[in-house]
């Protein structure tokens, strides 16, 4: 028998190879069906057109007497305070969140660890809770205003940033800690003088990361009463005043596009 | 003569006085005094509530787990508004990460105005696109879903974008070489070297996105977040952990569907 493409021992394995595509439409057009299918589209109001043109309106006539009014409730010591809660919570978390990376990050190659596995999970769990829920939590404990923001905005930070932090102190260069370790010098001598240098421009540099990502949820959190910029434009969308909106958000984009480049040029700097 | 061998190389003041160093602290210590007198932070006051706070985390650590079968038809729908706010999210994205990029347009002040759109967008947390939606749309998940979709447009064009800037040019050149259209060269030259990385960056987004759709429903964004704000709302934090848990494991299960896929992948 002669032996033929179709009926070669080795093209029998192909067919797998050629056709296995086609399995993952199938899972593909599955999950979407799933997707499209479990959801209810019913909900859209009719007003919505009618709405989002006149969000358009507000937001190209914004109300500019809003910028400055000098009651301390206007825009631009909203946005102060925006910035100062997320300032605050980022650099005191950032103290903070120092001895939980040394608790957390693993220097040996063994695949279990206790204090490290330990200090991973307690990282972990900080960051289960959403910002939003730690602000409430917060409120509940300190009142409405935005100190309750300062807690949710440091807490959740030493969750993320003492991951971070802890990856680095994981992959960081040894060198300058065996070389003060091979001149005698002692524990503490081999953290002051080799690991926290080394470290520290790395450290500084996911703490501004850190902050771009802080002011970002601090002009949200007032949406849930912990002070900031959210609490007027919460306000402002349920009374439906869009000019009041609209300078909101111009407020929102020029604060956050402002601080993303500052922390960029400082940490081109520092890396 | 002997003397200058041993002598040290002479530092300027400044740097034998750290001024960098002192200079940044004081700055940083003085915004820092500035910030907690703007926020009125106070050790004192939280620390003098702080038992209301730990009744509250005692709550917490005894979940009601019979609130399971309440949360898990919300759990899906989170699901499903981040599988399709991410598709719609992607799709849009592709255009706009091809005019965005540098080796593909050479007109600099298109792609210019293309990526500082691109920015605008970025600027805005998730949270407030959910409020905006949820006024134009009314409560529901289509606002959730449309959040979702705008959010991750802007976070997608710009790893996208970054990503057809590395490819090599010379499948490009050849077809140029042989007088394909754009359309063409697009097609067989960009699209076949980036399919990859583009699936790989659209599992990490959709893990972003299910992280981030959890909370969109407390501003009525459908989803788990619903559940959320009536769990705080009535001051039930048993049921509030439960959220919390149940959440924390749909998110390690879509991280970890995602991650393999995308091992697999590159």
């Amino acid at each position: 028998m002669q032996t033929t493409l179709e009926n070669h021992p080795l093209t029998h394995h192909l067919f797998w190879r050629r056709w296995h595509w086609l399995l993952w439409v199938v899972v593909v057009a599955g999950v979407y069906s799933w997707a499209i299918g479990g959801l209810h589209f019913t909900g859209i109001q009719e007003s919505a057109g009618s709405v989002s043109r006149s969000i358009l309106h507000g937001l190209l006539h914004p109300d500019w007497a809003y910028v400055y009014n000098g009651s301390g409730e206007d825009l631009s010591s909203l946005i102060l305070q925006t910035l100062a809660i997320a300032f605050l919570g980022t650099f005191v978390s950032a103290l903070i969140s120092v001895p939980f990376a040394f608790w957390a990050a693993r220097t040996d190659q063994h695949w279990a660890h206790l204090r490290s596995g330990s200090g991973k999970v307690v990282l972990t769990l900080i960051r289960t809770f959403p910002e939003i829920v730690l602000a409430i939590m917060f409120i509940k404990a300190v009142g409405p205003g935005s100190y309750a923001g300062v807690l949710a905005v440091s807490i959740h930070s030493i969750g993320m940033l003492g991951k971070l932090f802890s990856e680095s102190l994981e992959n960081m260069d040894r060198g300058a800690e065996e070389a003060i370790r091979s001149a005698g010098g002692n524990r503490s001598e081999i953290l002051t003088l080799a690991t926290l240098p080394t470290i520290f421009p790395e450290f500084i540099s996911y703490t501004l990361y850190r902050f771009e990502i802080a002011v970002r949820s601090a002009s949200i959190l007032g949406m849930v009463g912990a002070g900031g910029i959210g609490t007027p434009l919460i306000f402002a969308i349920q009374t439906r005043s869009w000019s009041r909106v609209g300078i909101i958000l111009l407020g929102i984009i020029v604060m956050v596009l402002a601080i993303d480049s500052l922390s960029e040029q400082l940490r081109k700097k520092l890396i | 003569m002997t003397n200058s061998t041993l002598d040290l190389p002479k530092r300027p003041w400044r740097q034998r006085y750290h001024v960098a160093a002192i200079g940044w602290t004081l700055v940083l210590g003085v915004l820092l005094v500035l910030s907690s007198l703007m926020t009125g932070a106070n050790l004192g006051t939280f620390l003098s509530n702080i038992d209301q706070f730990l009744a509250l985390l005692v709550q917490m650590s005894h979940p009601a787990w019979s609130y399971l079968h309440v949360i898990l038809q919300p759990l899906y729908e989170t699901i499903q508004m981040a599988i399709l706010g991410t598709t719609i999210g992607a799709v849009l994205a592709v255009p706009f990460a091809l005019l965005a990029a540098s080796n593909l347009v050479g007109n600099r002040l298109l792609r210019g105005l293309i990526r500082f759109f691109l920015d605008l967008v970025r600027t805005l947390p998730d949270l407030l696109l959910a409020a905006i939606f949820v006024a134009v749309f009314g409560i529901g998940s289509t606002a959730g879903v449309i959040t979702l979709a705008i959010f991750s447009f802007g976070m997608v064009s710009k790893l996208f974008y970054e990503v057809i800037e590395t490819i090599d040019m010379g499948p490009l050149e050849a077809l140029k070489s042989v007088g394909a259209t754009k359309v063409t060269m697009i097609w067989y030259a960009v699209l076949p070297q980036i399919l990859n990385q583009f699936v790989s960056y659209f599992l990490y987004t959709l893990e972003i996105n299910v992280r981030a759709s959890t909370v969109l429903g407390y501003l009525g964004a459908g989803g788990i977040g619903v559940y959320l704000q009536r769990s705080l709302g009535e001051f039930n934090y048993s049921a509030t952990a439960v959220i919390i848990l149940a959440t924390l494991v749909v998110v390690l299960v879509i991280d970890g569907i995602s991650n393999h896929l995308r091992r697999v992948l590159l």
